[in-house]
């Protein structure tokens, strides 16, 4: 269970990676699918489930087919490619690098803290409804009431 | 010799079967559409024509596979993978008797529902790398018609969930001893059987690869074998929708003890097989935006007030 956890999760990092440095937007955008799928195993094997399949259903499968809608729409061909490489100088690498260097190290450091044998407890679905719909309700409210905003407005914004 | 589940027996007789079962799908749907249409369909090679699906499968395997030089070849050689992919993995959940499947899952609806999801991705990428029109034309309208209809897929769907109390298709089929879910769930058997047809995009909802209009659609630049992983993945669809629509709705393996569970599993599979043909003889194809309006003005409220009216009736009980 741990190889499949560190496998999942390198394949995670390494594709996010190629995600920034691939420069032909639908193979980048296959490498964030696999990245996403990966992060999907990572919850699986930390005993999440629903988690899991909410990963893939919606971030693999939904948003993500969205995005490649409209990257088919844009026709985006060699021109954004070439533009891409341009952008891709190793002087850009410089200051994100930085930061993420100080927010690995303030990562590891906070992981290092705390306790190193980790039981893994499953979180069934039911667990995950009954916490949604219970003292989180408000929570879930808000996020509905949000999508439906963000629905009535979409909608205003099309019918222009 | 006994069958248990995930043994590697069990595996390679699941897989061995999912795929000659879709391979002959393609003889028995020209026959069934031929005798439909009074005339005789495919009977000149073997005994009624049984081995033209032989025949069929050495003239494509032995063509030659060509990758247009304008496309791009990653995804162009991605694309057929994923669907035989997805729709095989999607299989493991499925049981298909009482001691007969690859794995016990207690999310298998929600892996169902998110192998039909990526399935998309092979109809979109393959109409993308291909750097032509009509396949930029019908992967457009595989990827709206297979997001859409996946939605009202999976809220047809709650209602058999919350009457069995479980994602896991075991349960369910268990659930199913004493009534079968097409009688209590029979708005959401018909909603998941229109959306299932448009998930596998068979006929009447071929709009992706409406011939008239658009040549074949997403896989206009495909040939050979490549060609062929498509075509069989639409019949392994076809196949998977029938199976699905067995297990949730009409009692799986469950059937009077003359016959063994796995033969009723296939029987009811194959009459759903042969009602998906049917409906291909006898329903013309609609237009784009009629099918969108369908699904979002009609079945998606449809099966809202489906689950509503489940979970009303679930509570007072």
């Amino acid at each position: 269970m741990i190889t499949l956890f560190y496998l999942a999760g390198a394949i995670a990092v390494i594709s996010t990676a190629a995600v920034i440095v691939q420069t032909n937007i639908v193979h980048a955008l296959l490498y964030l699918i696999l990245s996403l799928l990966a992060v999907a195993v990572v919850f699986y094997v930390l005993g999440a489930p629903f988690a899991a399949a909410l990963e893939a259903i919606v971030y693999a499968g939904a948003i993500l087919v969205l995005f490649l809608f409209v990257i088919m729409m844009l026709n985006l061909g060699q021109h954004t490619r070439d533009q891409e490489r341009s952008w891709l100088s190793a002087r850009m690498f410089v200051a994100p690098g930085i930061m993420s260097a100080l927010l690995l190290g303030q990562f590891l450091n906070v992981m290092s803290q705390i306790d190193q044998d980790m039981t893994i407890t499953r979180v069934g679905v039911m667990e995950v409804s009954a916490l949604l719909f219970g003292p989180y309700v408000l929570a879930v409210e808000l996020a509905s009431i949000l999508l439906l905003a963000g629905l009535v407005s979409a909608y205003h914004l099309a019918k222009k | 010799m006994t069958l248990e589940v995930g043994s590697g027996l069990t595996i390679g007789l699941i897989l061995g079967t999912v795929i000659v079962v879709a391979a002959m799908l393609i003889w028995v749907e020209r026959r069934l559409l031929s005798f439909w249409q009074e005339r005789l369909g495919p009977n000149r090679v073997g005994p009624f024509g049984l081995l033209q699906v032989v025949a069929d499968m050495i003239k494509i395997f032995t063509k030659e596979d060509w990758v247009p030089p304008f496309a791009d070849r990653f995804s162009f050689v991605l694309a057929p993978a994923i669907i035989m992919t997805v729709i095989l993995l999607s299989f493991a959940v499925i049981p298909f008797g009482p001691n007969v499947g690859v794995v016990e899952s207690n999310i298998g609806v929600l892996f169902i529902l998110a192998m039909a999801s990526l399935g998309a991705y092979s109809v979109m990428l393959g109409g993308l790398s291909s750097d032509n029109k009509y396949a930029l034309l019908g992967s457009l309208r595989a990827a709206a018609q297979m997001v859409s209809y996946e939605v009202f897929m999976g809220i047809s769907l709650l209602g058999v969930v919350a009457l069995s109390g479980s994602f896991n298709l075991r349960t369910i089929v268990e659930a199913q001893e004493g009534m079968w879910f097409f009688i209590p769930q029979f708005i959401g058997f018909v909603i998941f059987l229109i959306a299932g047809v448009a998930e596998s995009h068979r006929l009447p909802f071929d709009i992706p690869e409406a011939e008239q209009e658009i040549c074949a659609g997403y896989h206009t630049e495909y040939s050979g074998m490549k060609f062929g992983m498509f075509f069989v993945g639409e019949y392994l669809g076809l196949v998977l929708v029938s199976s699905l629509i067995t297990v949730l709705f009409f009692g799986g393996w469950m059937g009077p003890s003359f016959l063994p569970p796995i033969v009723w599993f296939a029987l009811k599979s194959g009459v759903f097989i042969a009602f998906f043909i049917l409906l291909r003889a006898a329903i013309p194809r609609p237009r784009y935006d009629q099918l969108m309006s369908y699904g979002w003005l009609f079945l998606l409220p449809l099966s809202l007030i489906n689950l509503l009216v489940t979970g009303a009736i679930i509570l007072s009980t």
